[in-house]
């Protein structure tokens, strides 16, 4: 990789002292402070635009980060639960997620690039090909990150299915409960179909036999005839397998009182996004994630636990609170996120990241507040500190997104039933 | 040169259509590559770029097609997804146009306005958009909903689905995002994006969240034949696919086509008509057609040969000899069972006629089935030296029977580079094909208006 050179004095790669840790960034247009887009640095008329996302997407490649994550939504973004704000202060609207990873892919070459896609009201066969294609376009390189929605106003765009009007103080009621459990439980539905479809071509089904004038091997093509409470797919896919066989499926997970979100990360995913706020949360989460994984019968898969943080860094401690201060002036109220927001310094943070990592996380995926400010001091701040403690990669060691992960080319269910 | 004429020349429109999921895609071939991997997209898209032609074509499938209940491997088999390759393909070009082929059956408009939307805003202006229906529950065994239409109305739904996503791409005007970080006014309106559609087919509101992208709207293809298929283009589409003819046929249809545009309030320049057409080249014409006999033999093997015959009989023929006449019996006139998932199958709406025509021809000709199969299908459209080709190509536009072609040729992804080199500078030459690109859109490249959001929404929908 040639632009590792570029980054401040990297130390020669010596016998680790610590365990390696991954790190993604979770791109969402001007950043997560929703007064982002006011920095000088943003950008916000050019968040449409190719090269906006080239730009991002290259600079945490230059970090040797493991992946970006791109956000996306069937709806207006809006601060509140199932209804659009009506704000005209904010960022409002954004490209389809899986349009900006193809478009980065062929310009970078080693970062994972993992767009959001939600499960409630698209199609499992779609979204398996279209992965599936991100994964070819980037060599190796796609995954994806499920979401559920519960938006009442989401549900209004596809006419197809409604959600009660939801409040914060409605999140414990039963009816409530019971709707989030099924909508996490068809996400998992969703999360099997598109995995069955990615296997169901075994790795050498086109055989371009001349001889007999067989493309393919009909016998290595699988229908998946998958039937689950909400939809049904035959298959197969018309994408050939993969290149990584698997792309990574993600998903993020509050803590909740159903336990669905835990459920989904341990039946389905490689990579669970957590947000716990300190270590002994760390831990309980990390606990309960694998007893879900436990249940689910994959003890002994891998499934990454990554901590999310939404991140203020600057060199000065007092300068990252001030600019926090200073956005949430603008928006107008105090910035607060499901996940941990940090103030500080690229030191102070990577403190942070190895204390967390003890309760058994093993990477994060941070959340810069603004991204033209907090993704450059993740890159060039944070990786470099980062890398003096011999905690992260000074080169890419892999050219797929598994390989980064350390996560090994599955072998074809259908295959390895009928061999 | 063509004919003598008081007309000023027309400029010929060219894209290129990556070979796909048929037998005209010759895969034995040494040369052929893949045809998932994106190094082929890439090269494929770099040549037709470097050729300056109007854009680049994808065909579409949503399912792999079954021939006696059995996946067919004849022919090439597989494609990736149509959004996602073409998003990819604008970060390795800069003018070409990206077309795509998208269902109207399998999809629901708010996911696909985004997506045509974002690929808009992702190429610069580049996005273009062949609308499809799908008409067969087989299709639908892979999806949500199934096969939840009766046959007739998947047609308006097609309509109304065009219909909604333009009002989709209509609800943003293009002023909206103001982005003026002093006063911190992002959007100028807070509604913006607001639509309702009420409808036979969708129900539905709320906000659109994509901001008008650099063409509006993408451009908008239609393929069909039919009645109904030409009155769906000329009320709302773009361009319109033919298929390749006769220098006559091509006449009547361009006619017919183009008549049809004044009474939808339209202009003769507002609907382009571009057959998709194959060629074969040589050295010289004799060489070209030599050629073209031994492609037309790799792309109809015996088996290929008894395959096809089943979409007309309906009927296993496995046990026929490919090298022998005709089946004696007729076709099965039931329920088309024997071939699914085929675009062909309904090219054929009287089989006990065809199988008669056939039979008579191949026992005139002498012909077996194999022969057969290779004289009614499959003909390259044009063959000869590139001088021949590119006369040809320029005498049927300028006499009115196309306005271009779309291009595909039989071979992954090399196909397209012999015409670039050779019959591109000829049209160039003769001043019927541009050298540069003059704009940067895709409605640049085919001339048309760039669609003002104010303009009524139900242009298509009537």
């Amino acid at each position: 990789m040639s632009s590792s050179s570029s980054l401040p004095s990297p130390t020669p790669p010596s016998s680790p002292s610590s365990a390696a840790l991954h790190l993604a960034v979770a791109l969402d247009s001007a950043g997560w402070h929703p007064a982002a887009w006011r920095e000088p640095v943003a950008r916000p008329d050019e968040l449409f635009t190719a090269s906006y996302w080239t730009d991002l997407v290259s600079e945490a490649e230059r970090g040797l980060l493991d992946f970006v994550t791109i956000e996306d939504g069937l709806g207006p973004q809006s601060a509140r639960l199932s209804e659009p704000d009506g704000r005209t202060d904010q960022v409002r609207g954004r490209l389809d997620a899986v349009l900006i990873a193809a478009r980065v892919a062929p310009l970078t070459s080693h970062i994972g690039l993992v767009p959001t896609v939600v499960a409630t009201h698209t199609e499992p066969f779609h979204i398996s090909k279209a992965i599936a294609t991100l994964d070819y376009v980037s060599t190796g390189r796609a995954g994806l990150r499920v979401q559920a929605s519960a938006r009442r106003h989401e549900a209004a765009h596809f006419g197809r299915r409604s959600f009660p009007k939801l409040r914060i103080e409605d999140l414990e009621t039963p009816a409530l409960r019971e709707l989030i459990v099924d909508l996490f439980d068809e996400a998992a539905d969703y999360v099997e179909a598109v995995r069955r479809l990615w296997d169901s071509w075994e790795d050498d089904a086109e055989i371009r036999d001349v001889a007999t004038g067989r493309f393919v091997d009909r016998d290595k093509l699988h229908y998946i005839d998958f039937e689950g409470k909400y939809f049904s797919v035959k298959g197969p896919s018309i994408t050939p397998r993969p290149p990584q066989g698997q792309p990574l499926v993600t998903a993020l997970a509050h803590e909740s009182t159903t336990g669905a979100p835990f459920r989904l990360l341990g039946r389905s995913t490689d990579i669970g996004y957590v947000t716990p706020h300190d270590v002994d949360e760390a831990r309980a989460i990390v606990a309960a994630v694998r007893t879900e994984q436990e249940a689910a019968g994959r003890a002994e898969e891998p499934l990454h636990l990554f901590g999310d943080l939404v991140v203020f860094l600057d060199n000065d401690p007092a300068a990252a609170v001030a600019r926090k201060e200073r956005l949430d002036a603008l928006a107008g109220y105090p910035y607060t996120s499901d996940a941990k927001v940090f103030t500080g310094t690229p030191v102070q943070l990577a403190d942070l990241l190895q204390e967390l990592q003890q309760a058994g996380l093993t990477g994060f995926r941070l959340r810069p507040a603004v991204a033209g400010h907090d993704l450059p001091a993740i890159t060039r701040g944070l990786v470099p500190e980062l890398q003096r403690r011999d905690a992260f990669r000074h080169s890419y060691e892999a050219d797929t997104l598994r390989g980064l992960l350390g996560l090994a080319r599955p072998a074809n269910r259908y295959a390895a039933a009928h061999a | 040169m063509s004919k003598s004429t008081s007309k000023p020349l027309k400029q010929i429109h060219l894209a290129a259509h990556f070979p796909g999921v048929n037998n005209t895609t010759v895969w034995s071939d040494p040369e052929a590559g893949s045809h998932i991997e994106f190094s082929s997209f890439a090269h494929f898209a770099r040549t037709a770029e470097r050729a300056k032609f109007d854009f680049l074509f994808l065909a579409e499938g949503l399912r792999l097609r079954e021939q006696g209940g059995k996946i067919y491997d004849l022919d090439v088999v597989g494609r990736p997804d149509t959004f996602t390759v073409l998003s990819a393909l604008a970060a390795v070009t800069e003018h070409l146009g990206l077309t795509g082929t998208i269902n109207s059956t399998f999809n629901e408009p708010y996911e696909v306005a985004r997506q045509f939307a974002s690929l808009d805003h992702l190429s610069g202006g580049r996005a273009a958009w062949n609308v499809v229906t799908s008409w067969d529950a087989f299709t639908g065994e892979n999806f949500r909903r199934g096969g939840f239409l009766p046959q007739e109305e998947r047609y308006s739904r097609a309509k109304e689905f065009l219909a909604t996503a333009n009002e989709l791409f209509d609800s943003w005007h293009g002023d909206e995002i103001v982005a003026d970080q002093a006063s911190g006014t992002f959007l100028r309106d807070a509604k913006a994006g607001a639509f309702v559609h009420k409808g036979q087919h969708f129900d539905i509101e709320g906000q659109f969240n994509v901001p008008r992208s650099p063409q509006g709207r993408p451009v908008v293809f239609q393929a069909g034949d039919s009645e109904d298929g030409r009155e769906f283009a000329a009320a709302g589409a773009d361009a319109i696919f033919s298929r390749y003819s006769t220098l006559k046929e091509g006449q009547a249809f361009y006619t017919d086509v183009k008549g049809r545009l004044a009474r939808h309030g339209r202009t003769h320049d507002q609907l382009l008509i571009l057959p998709a057409a194959t060629f074969v080249l040589g050295d010289t014409d004799a060489e070209a057609e030599e050629i073209s006999r031994e492609v037309r033999r790799l792309q109809v093997s015996g088996a290929t040969a008894i395959k096809h015959l089943e979409f007309v009989w309906n009927r296993d023929l496995s046990a026929y000899d490919p090298e022998g006449p005709l089946p004696d019996i007729d076709p099965d006139l039931g329920e088309h069972t024997i071939a699914r998932g085929r675009a062909q199958v309904r090219m054929y709406r009287d089989p006990l006629a065809t199988a008669r025509e056939w039979r008579e021809r191949a026992a005139a000709n002498k012909w077996s089935i194999r022969d057969l199969v290779i004289e009614t299908g499959n003909r390259q459209a044009f063959i000869g030296s590139p001088a021949t080709v590119a006369e040809t190509i320029n005498d049927f536009v300028q006499a009115d029977a196309s306005d271009g072609f779309i291009l595909v040729p039989h071979i992954t992804p090399g196909g397209l580079d012999g015409f670039a080199d050779t019959v591109v500078p000829l049209l160039q030459e003769r001043g019927v094909f541009r050298t540069e690109y003059e704009g940067t859109t895709l409605r640049d490249h085919l001339g048309l208006a760039h669609p003002d959001a104010e303009a009524p929404a139900e242009r298509a929908a009537s």
